[in-house]
């Protein structure tokens, strides 16, 4: 009798411990998984950003349709909804591979004009694109701006 | 025995005399810029290219209110926590006051109207390079911003760094009036030179320091630990960094890098400056930082 009660408690303590196991692991996973959307959806903008680069730099020819689809694509992943990814917990420091301050949460109202500023240079970015190059040169300003304001006070330093 | 007390007795105040003077400050000179003509809307653009809001705005603020120069941010260093002081043209707490003369000693000496030494952590020895034309259309620009009675912050330095005399040493040892890069140059390399090395002093943060905080100009912008303590500051000499020159008049421009990512932390900022400036002056900072030795 005293062993199975024992064994019962055992086996009550192994499943708790894997359970709280699993857990962690689950929410781990999901943060990572949250914290690699980001990236994804940070790579959508950086390739766009770079075709209208390119041509802005005179690397590329300039090519109305190209400059507009690729404004567009930039503006569709800047309008994603932030409250998926963007998820508590996820900083640098918790997360590996996160980049972003904890700021990002402790100052959710200046991150989200920062974002909003961003929306706005991608819309800009929509109608100068397939205007003429100099419209798109004109653009890449304030585009590069956004990327950077935000960069400056809600990413941690790179090097 | 007496004698020969006598002999160091008379070397020590020779010495001691020697240096106070090697160590005086710069004097003013009372006809600087005389018969030029200010320009304070050029002076603007002097005033981007040399960074001022980046030290001497209100910490965080943004857009127009960081023409407010009331000063306020923090430099700590191993000497000690050094303030940005407020130098809107308030006429109590700033700089209202100031003739030309005192200004151009000011930026281009490091040295205060009442004739005491300023801390390098105010780049004037990059700033030493700059023209009359160019320090009276930026003094004329800057008398012309808001003014704000905020009283500047005392700098927190501790013996012997609090002496203010001792800064004529370093200044001696260390003020080089002559640029880094030497040789013959195309003119676009001398004014990204003059711009680089002087007004935007990139090598204050670019170029490693020595035990007194001077710069190593044998590893000019080469690369520097970071003074907030965490990361480096990378090296941009052609063998550092290998981007094109269009490359850097983009990022100098919008702050892309050759990625697409964008510049961060105090070079946001630098990016925000320099993206003022004409076209022609961005491309002569990559021409110049293309002709470093090093490729």
């Amino acid at each position: 009798m005293y062993l199975t009660k024992s064994i019962s408690a055992i086996s009550l303590g192994a499943l708790l411990i894997a359970t709280t196991g699993f857990a962690a692991s689950h929410s781990d996973k999901a943060a990572k998984a949250a914290v690699g959307a980001r990236h994804a959806q940070m790579q959508i903008i950086a390739y766009h950003t770079g075709i209208l680069g390119g041509m802005a730099k005179g690397e590329a020819e300039y090519d109305a349709e190209k400059a507009k689809a690729a404004a567009s694509n930039l503006h569709a992943a800047a309008m994603l909804d932030p409250s998926t990814m963007w998820v508590e917990g996820t900083e640098n420091g918790m997360v590996e591979g996160s980049d972003a301050k904890p700021e990002v949460w402790t100052d959710a109202e200046g991150f989200a004009s920062k974002l909003e500023n961003l929306q706005t240079a991608s819309a800009a970015m929509m109608d100068a694109a397939g205007t003429d190059l100099d419209a798109l040169k004109a653009s890449m300003g304030n585009l590069g701006k956004a990327c950077g304001a935000c960069h400056d006070d809600y990413r941690v330093p790179k090097n | 025995m007496r004698r020969t007390l006598l002999i160091l007795l008379g070397c020590a105040v020779l010495g001691a005399a020697l240096g106070w003077v090697l160590t005086r400050p710069d004097p003013l000179e009372p006809n600087y810029a005389q018969g030029l003509t200010p320009d304070p809307q050029a002076g603007a653009l002097i005033f981007a290219a040399g960074g001022c809001v980046s030290c001497h705005a209100v910490p965080k603020s943004e857009d127009e209110a960081q023409l407010v120069l009331a000063g306020g941010l923090a430099f700590p260093s191993k000497f000690g926590t050094f303030y940005a002081p407020n130098i809107s043209p308030d006429p109590e707490q700033g700089i209202g006051t100031w003739t030309l003369p005192q200004f151009a000693r000011a930026v281009t000496r490091g040295v205060s109207p009442e004739g005491q030494h300023y801390y390098p952590a105010f780049p004037y020895t990059a700033y030493g390079h700059l023209a009359p034309q160019d320090v009276a259309n930026l003094f004329a620009y800057m008398q012309s911003l808001p003014a704000s009675d905020t009283p500047s912050q005392a700098h927190e330095v501790g013996f012997p760094f609090n002496i203010r005399r001792s800064l004529g040493m370093w200044k001696l040892l260390f003020a080089d009036d002559d640029y880094v890069l030497s040789g013959d140059h195309d003119a676009e390399v001398l004014r990204g030179r003059y711009l680089a090395e002087g007004l935007a002093h990139c090598g204050e943060c670019h170029t490693p320091r020595n035990a007194l905080g001077a710069l190593d100009r044998s590893a000019w912008l080469t690369g520097a630990p970071n003074p907030s303590g965490k990361g480096k500051i990378p090296g941009i000499t052609p063998a550092q960094l290998e981007w094109s020159k269009v490359d850097l008049v983009e990022y100098f421009t919008s702050g892309f890098t050759p990625e697409y990512d964008s510049a961060g932390g105090e070079m946001a900022e630098v990016v925000r400056n320099l993206s003022q400036l004409p076209e022609s002056d961005r491309a002569a900072i990559a021409a110049y930082l293309k002709a470093l030795p090093g490729d």
